[in-house]
């Protein structure tokens, strides 16, 4: 099996205060993983270090054996936890945009997802319901060929039938060797679809496990091996 | 509908059984070619790997058997289908003696009841 995602000692501080300290984590080929952790534990510094947004200068990150940067780039894909797209921005317009920036991007596949959820091509962002809103962005996000998929928040906030639109819109895009972390409070909602779930508390890693062995083992969902962590 | 598993059970083997238990009620009969791999996860929401992987098992146990290029079918193994409904059958009714136990009910009576 191959590692998609490896973090050797990470950590990043924001001024003197730690938000990560000396992570090392994992992640190998074909796992969907799940982030959780309370609001300010390190996720979103996590993932903006995955992603490049911010810059990590020791190196301790790679994506498939390539540091965070240009190569890694090209591999990953990201859905952000807001809407990323501006309001007067028309959804054709979007895909053009994703198909002159993402040399994996399969846009027939796009726009057959969106009309099998009843979103028009010829509709604006801004016009769009919360929910639709968050199927367009996973829709494009899980449209690239990517070796890593990082969603955040991908379900909060949304109705509940949107809730599986968007779930079955990641099940059934994502390549079958290609990786997904999704970082989310909703742990009831996602923890069928998870193989492995990594818990943040203060910058570290306290938990990181294959849910099917924790339910093996302590006969407890991943909601109650949560709880007991962070009452 | 995503299939209803228990999330203090493990994944994998509820769809084992679930798949196992589709095949014995006649849902999927024999020879009957199965969804693919991808179609199946995305109806179940679970991982195309889990699903994958218990396609895997119930390779293992001969109730599903893959042709290279066409996909996997049910076995026409009608002895193993059988025999897979007694286990299916035996386990359903000892959790239904265990749950009778908790609430105090012995066996002779938890027949009656029936």
């Amino acid at each position: 099996m191959s590692t998609i995602v490896e973090c050797n000692n990470l950590s990043h501080s924001y001024g003197k205060s730690l938000a990560l300290d000396d992570i090392s984590l994992r992640i190998e080929s074909g796992k969907i993983v799940g982030l959780f952790g309370p609001n300010g534990s390190g996720k979103t510094t996590l993932i903006k270090m995955l992603t490049g947004m911010i810059h990590d200068e020791t190196g301790a990150v790679t994506i498939c054996g390539n540091p965070v940067g240009e190569k890694s780039k090209a591999v990953v894909s990201y859905s952000p936890d807001r809407v990323a797209y501006r309001p007067d921005s028309k959804i054709t317009g979007l895909l053009d945009m994703y198909e002159l920036m993402y040399d994996d991007f399969d846009r027939n596949n796009a726009e057959d997802s969106l009309k099998e959820l009843g979103i028009g091509t010829e509709e604006y962002v801004g016009k769009l319901s919360k929910g639709s809103a968050e199927k367009l962005q996973i829709i494009l996000t899980m449209s690239r060929k990517a070796k890593f998929y990082i969603l955040d928040e991908p379900i909060n906030g949304v109705d509940p039938v949107s809730k599986e639109n968007i779930i079955k819109i990641m099940l059934g895009n994502v390549p079958d060797k290609s990786s997904i972390m999704i970082s989310t409070h909703q742990i009831e909602e996602i923890e069928q679809v998870l193989d492995e779930a990594i818990f943040i508390k203060e910058g570290k890693i306290v938990f990181h496990k294959s849910v099917d062995e924790l339910r093996e083992e302590t006969g407890k969902s991943l909601l109650d091996a949560y709880k007991e962590e962070f009452r | 509908m995503p299939w209803n598993l228990d999330s203090d059970k493990p994944i994998f083997i509820q769809i084992v059984e679930r798949i196992e238990s589709d095949i014995v009620s006649g849902k999927y009969a024999p020879g009957e070619k199965l969804p693919t791999v991808r179609d199946l996860a995305v109806e179940a929401a679970v991982n195309p790997n889990t699903m994958q992987k218990a396609y895997g098992e119930l390779e293992k146990i001969g109730l599903v058997y893959s042709q290279r290029t066409s996909g996997r079918f049910v076995t026409e193994d009608k002895t193993l289908i059988e025999k897979t409904r007694k286990e299916l059958a035996k386990k359903s009714a000892a959790e239904f003696l265990a749950r009778m136990k908790e609430l105090g009910i012995g066996k002779e009576d938890a027949i009656k009841l029936l």
